[in-house]
């Protein structure tokens, strides 16, 4: 199973910051291994983001995002207390799903 | 000391045997770059974001799983590995090694000690680990992890490796002395990239390791995340490369020769604080 | 998800299926947003239909989409991208590499207080533009161009 990600988030004046580390290979699909072997597409396609129980961001992502992927975004309104869940789903089913509490 | 540096002498007449049919000469660290330039400026602005959002973070987290949770075939866990500080202790400990450990009658650098604890008390087959040191895209090894882990606990803290014990004490002259030494069929020395301000290899500024502002730059380069593969490197990779670099031959995974180095390069950066684990191009 | 219903990530006519879908108990949850993955747009090979696949042909150039990103990257593997828009009612963000192969990198759509700005790092095989459109609540669409310089590797520091 994929390791979880570090959510950090904080609040900044009526803003909360959110950022996300999550665990990922990225691959573009386009990568030879050392054998030569082509190494098939494996990336997250799809992730949410629901803050105080609303959706607040959902995103579709390529294989050309980083490996080992890094985001950040703010979210007005949010308050300190409030519950943060990001779920993020990749090209093979494989998903993963954290939270994390804004400070 | 003469013993061991002669073991280096011996490796290098097999280097520059090889030499006989090698590549085509390395590019030399160009000398003299300008102090800062433009080039560097604009990394180093991008540098910060980059710092505050680090993947190695995921790796320390997986590193402190491994440390906590994991018991070894006795039940034995990473609580009674002693770091220095005693044992399970891992708060500062990273920025007091390499040092002496009575308990194998060795300087260890923080990745040997570590591995020697995973061995120990987890349960590891060192010939496993030596199998796969360093990670690569396929795999980030567990020790690896462990080291990250280890080398987080001391963010923020000063350096402060001991030079108290006649054998902390030799392996820190020991690493001086082999940084500076010129050999292999390219005639290289650590120094000749790393004795003198402002030098670079393409586009990248190298420390002098020489001085205690620019030895924590590198001491706090790794372990890092290395953003061309996305996986962590530690300061034994760095070392095996440099000497690879140097078109030496690569020392054993965890040499005396490598704690030498590591004990000059960290005693030279004493007093400074440790801001990583890193992240590197 | 009603605030999601005009956004630049749904393929054309996909929404109607996926609603079917779930109500007759064919997908589940976590399977509809993979299932509504706009593909003809990461899938595009070029910026021209890249841009087409979100909608966003013909998009207007605008100061107020802004891209904050290194004139020359340190490395193109890990290339850091802040994107935002000063254009009220922006609902949605894209990131485009003109020169990868799909360049289609991301896209993201914001609501209930998430504020139109989104830092990520991308994967740039050589020097190109970095183009980010926003689309406003009102079916508009806005474009901003940023050239980035992909150096060779040093030693690895």
């Amino acid at each position: 199973m994929a390791d979880p990600m570090k959510i950090r988030a904080q609040m900044k004046g009526d803003t909360a910051d959110i950022r996300v580390l999550m665990s990922h290979a990225m691959e573009t699909g386009q990568r030879k291994d050392n054998a030569g072997n082509t190494v098939p597409a494996h990336y997250i396609q799809s992730i949410t983001v629901d803050v105080g129980g609303k959706r607040v961001l959902q995103g579709q992502t390529g294989p050309a995002i980083s490996r080992n992927p890094v985001f950040g975004f703010k979210v007005k309104g949010a308050k300190a207390g409030d519950k943060v869940v990001i779920n993020w789903v990749d090209n093979k089913g494989d998903k993963r799903t954290d939270e994390a509490t804004i400070g | 000391m003469k013993q061991r540096l002669g073991m280096l002498i011996a490796a290098t007449a097999l280097a520059t045997a090889f030499a006989a049919h090698a590549q085509p000469a390395p590019k030399k660290a160009a000398p003299k770059a300008p102090a800062k330039s433009a080039i560097t400026a604009e990394f180093e602005k991008f540098r910060e974001v980059l710092e505050e959002d680090n993947p190695a973070e995921l790796f320390e987290a997986r590193g402190e799983e491994i440390w906590k949770t994991r018991k070894g075939p006795d039940g034995a866990s990473m609580a009674q590995c002693d770091l220095g500080l005693g044992p399970g202790v891992v708060k500062g400990a990273y920025v007091r090694m390499p040092r002496w450990f009575a308990d194998v009658g060795q300087v260890m650098d923080a990745e040997r000690r570590v591995v020697h604890c995973m061995v120990k008390y987890l349960g590891y087959k060192e010939e496993d680990i030596r199998k796969q040191p360093f990670s690569n895209e396929q795999r980030t090894p567990d020790h690896v992890s462990v080291v990250t882990y280890v080398a987080a606990q001391s963010r923020g803290m000063k350096i402060a490796a001991p030079q108290k014990h006649p054998k902390e004490i030799e392996t820190y002259q020991i690493g001086k002395e082999i940084f500076a030494y010129r050999a292999g069929p390219y005639d290289f020395s650590c120094a000749t990239c790393h004795g003198a301000d402002g030098m670079r290899i393409r586009t990248q500024d190298l420390p002098n390791l020489r001085k205690p502002d620019q030895a924590v730059r590198a001491y706090q380069g790794w372990p890092g995340y290395r953003m061309t593969g996305g996986f962590m490197l530690t300061q034994q990779w760095r070392m095996n490369d440099c000497f690879r670099q140097q078109r030496f031959p690569e020392p054993n995974y965890l040499s005396d020769s490598v704690t030498a180095l590591l004990a000059y390069m960290t005693v030279t950066a004493n007093g400074q604080v440790y801001k990583g684990p890193g992240i590197k191009r | 998800m009603d605030a999601f219903r005009r956004t630049l990530l749904k393929g054309a006519g996909a929404t109607g299926a996926i609603a079917a879908a779930l109500a007759a108990g064919v997908l589940k949850p976590s399977q509809v947003l993979a299932a509504e993955i706009n593909r003809a747009a990461f899938e595009a090979k070029d910026i021209a239909g890249a841009l087409k696949g979100i909608g966003a042909s013909g998009a207007a150039e605008s100061k107020d989409v802004v891209i904050r990103a290194p004139d020359i990257a340190e490395n193109g593997a890990v290339v850091p991208v802040d994107v935002a828009s000063n254009i009220p009612n922006t609902i949605s963000l894209a990131v485009l590499v003109d020169k990868n192969p799909f360049p289609l990198t991301s896209a993201f759509d914001f609501a209930n207080g998430a504020v139109p700005e989104m830092a990520l790092r991308v994967k740039m095989g050589q020097t190109s533009l970095v183009e980010v459109v926003a689309k406003t609540a009102d079916g508009k669409f806005y474009i901003a161009k940023k050239e980035v310089k992909v150096t060779v590797g040093g030693c690895g520091g």
